[in-house]
């Protein structure tokens, strides 16, 4: 297929259909608008439904019924809606009802602003709803990935029987850059725990209700043990030039693009930087830091927050290297420039250290 | 053991037993005269009626009818609080062949769930709503309802309903009937065995209005709560019967079922071969076999101006070019705050290697259309690098730089004359393309016929594509005359 030259937004959508996801339930919010209007304008023509729902409240809870109902359903929104929307997710976690949400993250807290921030890692990737449950979290830095992590998002909803948020900053939602689509639809079958209406599936409960103590118990560590799966199992991030690395930048979606511009450089000038993006939020790729961490002597995470990926950086690392932070918020980016004497500080004060033994495990 | 004879059998709807129950596996959670037991009968009765079972799919709430499908033998969804209505709406939707049924209290419906009742019900969404109404929060020990009559104790209201505090009982079936789309709502009560058989052909409506596609209907069910009025059954019902059928009215708030009209059925999905053309996915043919660039380009791209001057619909030319050229490009339009003073700008680049940031910072080219513009990003651009300004003359008080190839060209006078001051963008890139060389005008003609619709504006626009090279050019020969 020829790659089209596309927004990040409409290409989440494009990637949804060919997926097969039918349902769309949203309410519209800047910088991720064009996901519902995209939507609204292909789903109604490929046999899928689209309501621009009351809120987002709303339009979480009508994910929730079409889930139930056993079709692959999507929403999107940005951080106000999505802490709007955390009660639901929590529901969706709980009845194990696979589904996707689109976060095009926004600046907080409050009203906050419509440009791009990073502000919403917390309230998605540590959870914002109540409860013992995780949602897996996948961050494209290019349109391309926009796309594909959108049906890697279907995917995984359906292997791991939760909502799989696909979470970009308002750069990536709004770029365009070239991308190429599948060629095929994917065939979706009913699974046999939906509630379809149909005689064969009429037994069929979707609840997150469990009154008894030991019900309950019984059930949080079964979700509990499907999400240590995924810590083994689906845990996806992209090295650049970091195996040889003094300063491992650490960053994802459209500051990582920014960080690896700085690595080349960086590289350029004999100095050794390297990029860890991860491209799974959670699970996060603890032991690959964890590795790096054997050769590296100092971890640079770069954000548009005050500090929100940092502290699964430093959870990682436990204490192995040191991590020094740079960040810009309010929708302010920062630039190459300013992570290049970020960086070229670091590397300057942090002394290599030859760790002679290895004492670490991971 | 005395003979009987058995009137009114359990219906078939109901399981056999309660598996689903912790103890007590043959009786309901429900207390003695409790309003849902009854309600739980005229629909499963109903649904029996109508044949309907392996159709229907009930959504429970949060509430004292949250265990409905311990009982219910249908398909069964478990809701947020409030959130029944919005969940029904997509499991009919998803599933049109089948009939949900949402079964809600009134601190799900009326307090907790107003938008999402509301909407679906102005919707029309075809599904059927039983909305149980005992004035009181049952479940959670007798708080304040919505519907809880003034001056009426609850745990919340120790000294009895303030109007001035709380507000007044909301009716539900008066509300709604001020919306065009219900066809179907109507107050019924639990309070007299009349009541009771009235409400069971009021139930069996409004499922049969859904079984017929004729849209949303709702029944409110009057409904006692002996355990927290603190009565017993048969006061409970008289209280029905008298205080709550006082405030709330019982009858038929709107009745369409006769004229109203079947939804259509939805449209067929197409067969999945054609969704990718639906998708505007583009077959088979690559990428316009073009001769790259022999040398490595990097052409980091700034275009500004205000908004409504093409800005970010120029660089998408030049990224749409650099593409069917062949080259890496990326278009990333500046959204955040300054676009709200009115100006708009974009990051475009193009070049042979794959782009890291698409940001960029330190231009090599500024196409700036208003003299803000120029101000504001001249200072970014890379020594040897391209300024074109729109305008006779680069305005007084800014320094002209030495070391940038700096061009002022009335590109929306240009356009102006054309007949479109509109096409002033596309007159700058024509100058652009002129004065660098930067991609070749076949690609840009491809992705001008791409982006452009109308034909008449496509005409306009190489119209404009030629009015820039030519200033261009007649500039840079006037420099070359001058440089002599």
């Amino acid at each position: 297929m020829k790659p089209q030259l596309i927004k990040g937004n409409e290409a989440v959508v494009k990637a949804a259909v060919l997926a097969g996801c039918r349902a769309y339930y949203g309410y519209p919010i800047t910088p991720a608008s064009e996901i519902a209007e995209a939507a609204a304008y292909y789903f109604q023509q490929t046999g899928g439904h689209f309501i621009q729902a009351e809120s987002e409240v709303a339009s979480v809870n009508m994910l929730y019924g079409a889930a139930s109902a056993g079709v692959r359903a999507m929403t999107a929104s940005s951080g106000p809606g999505i802490s709007l929307m955390q009660e639901g997710v929590s529901y969706l976690a709980g009845a194990e009802l696979p589904c996707v949400i689109v976060d095009i993250t926004r600046g907080g807290p409050g009203l906050g602003n419509i440009a791009p921030e990073q502000s919403d890692y917390r309230q998605v990737v540590k959870i914002g709803g109540h409860g013992c449950y995780r949602v897996l979290v996948l961050a494209p830095n290019s349109v391309q990935e926009m796309a594909d992590l959108t049906t890697l998002a279907f995917d995984l909803a359906d292997e791991y029987l939760t909502p799989v948020f696909v979470m970009a900053d308002g750069f990536i939602g709004q770029m365009m850059e070239p991308v190429t689509f599948a060629s095929e639809v994917r065939k979706v079958t009913t699974p046999d725990w939906a509630v379809d209406g149909t005689a064969e599936r009429r037994k069929n409960l979707v609840a997150s209700i469990r009154i008894e103590a030991d019900d309950l118990e019984k059930h949080i560590l079964h979700l509990d043990a499907k999400y240590k799966r995924a810590e083994r199992e689906a845990v996806r991030y992209e090295a650049f030039m970091a195996e040889d690395a003094d300063l491992v930048l650490v960053a994802y979606g459209i500051v990582s693009r920014i960080c690896k511009s700085v690595v080349e450089q960086l590289r350029g000038e004999g100095l050794k930087a390297g990029l860890l993006r991860p491209i799974t939020l959670y699970p996060f790729p603890e032991a690959k830091i964890r590795q790096l961490a054997r050769t590296a002597s100092v971890f640079g995470c770069v954000e548009m927050s005050t500090g929100q990926m940092i502290e699964d950086v430093r959870l990682s690392l436990e204490g192995r290297k040191p991590v020094e932070f740079y960040g810009r918020c309010g929708g302010n980016i920062p630039s190459e420039e300013e992570v290049l004497r970020f960086a070229r500080e670091v590397l300057k004060r942090s002394t290599p250290v030859v760790v002679s033994e290895e004492v670490v495990h991971g | 053991m005395a003979e009987y004879k058995i009137l009114h059998d359990k219906s078939n709807c109901f399981y056999e037993t309660y598996e689903r129950k912790g103890e007590l596996r043959n009786q309901t959670h429900y207390c003695p005269g409790c309003g849902h037991g009854n309600a739980h009968k005229l629909i499963a009765q109903a649904i029996e009626q109508l044949g309907i079972q392996d159709r229907t799919i009930t959504v429970s709430p949060v509430g004292c009818g949250v265990f409905a499908y311990y009982y219910l033998d249908t398909g069964n969804i478990q809701a947020a609080h409030g959130r029944a209505a919005a969940v029904a709406t997509a499991a009919k939707r998803s599933r049109p062949d089948s009939i949900v049924i949402s079964y809600q209290g009134d601190g799900d419906l009326a307090a907790i769930g107003t938008a999402e009742i509301l909407h679906a019900a102005n919707r029309g969404e075809n599904i059927t709503v039983f909305f149980v109404n005992n004035g009181i929060y049952g479940m959670t020990g007798g708080q304040l309802a919505p519907t809880t009559p003034v001056g009426a104790k609850s745990t919340t209201s120790p000294f009895g309903r303030d109007a001035h505090n709380d507000g007044y009982p909301i009716k539900v079936c008066e509300l709604l009937s001020a919306l065009e789309a219900p066809v179907y709502l109507e107050r019924v009560a639990l309070g007299t065995t009349k009541q009771i058989m009235a409400a069971s052909r009021a139930v069996k409506k409004a499922l049969e209005n859904q079984v017929k596609g004729l849209g949303f209907s709702l029944v409110e069910i009057l409904s006692p709560c002996p355990t927290i009025w603190k009565l017993s059954p048969v006061a409970a019902q008289e209280r029905v019967r008298d205080e709550m059928a006082a405030i709330f009215p019982i009858g038929v708030y709107r009745d369409r079922t006769r004229e109203a009209q079947p939804y259509p059925a939805p449209k067929p999905a197409p067969p999945a071969e054609q969704i990718p053309a639906i998708l505007g996915i583009e077959s088979a043919e690559g990428v316009i076999e073009a001769a790259k660039p022999d040398r490595p380009v990097d052409w980091r791209i700034r275009v500004a101006g205000f908004g409504g001057q093409g800005v970010l619909m120029l660089g998408e030319v030049l990224a749409e070019a650099g593409l069917e050229a062949g080259l890496e490009v990326s278009w990333l339009p500046s959204y955040g705050p300054e676009m709200r003073s009115g100006t708009s700008n974009c990051h475009v680049r193009v070049g042979t290697h794959p782009i890291a940031s698409p940001l960029v910072t330190k231009p090599n080219v500024l196409l700036a259309l208003n003299e803000p513009s120029l101000k504001k990003f001249l200072p970014t651009v890379e020594p040897g690098g391209w300024v074109l300004y729109n305008g006779e003359s680069i305005p007084e008080g800014i320094q002209v730089r030495g070391d940038v190839n700096m061009q002022a060209i009335p590109f929306t006078q240009l356009a102006d004359e054309l007949g479109e001051a509109k096409a002033g963008n596309i007159v700058s890139l024509g100058a652009l393309l002129e004065l660098t060389g930067m991609l070749r005008q076949e690609a840009v003609d491809h992705a001008l016929a791409h982006l452009v619709k109308s034909t008449r504006w496509l005409e306009i626009d190489r119209q404009a594509l030629k009015a820039g090279r030519r200033a261009a050019h007649a500039r840079e020969a006037e420099r070359a005359e001058v440089c002599q």
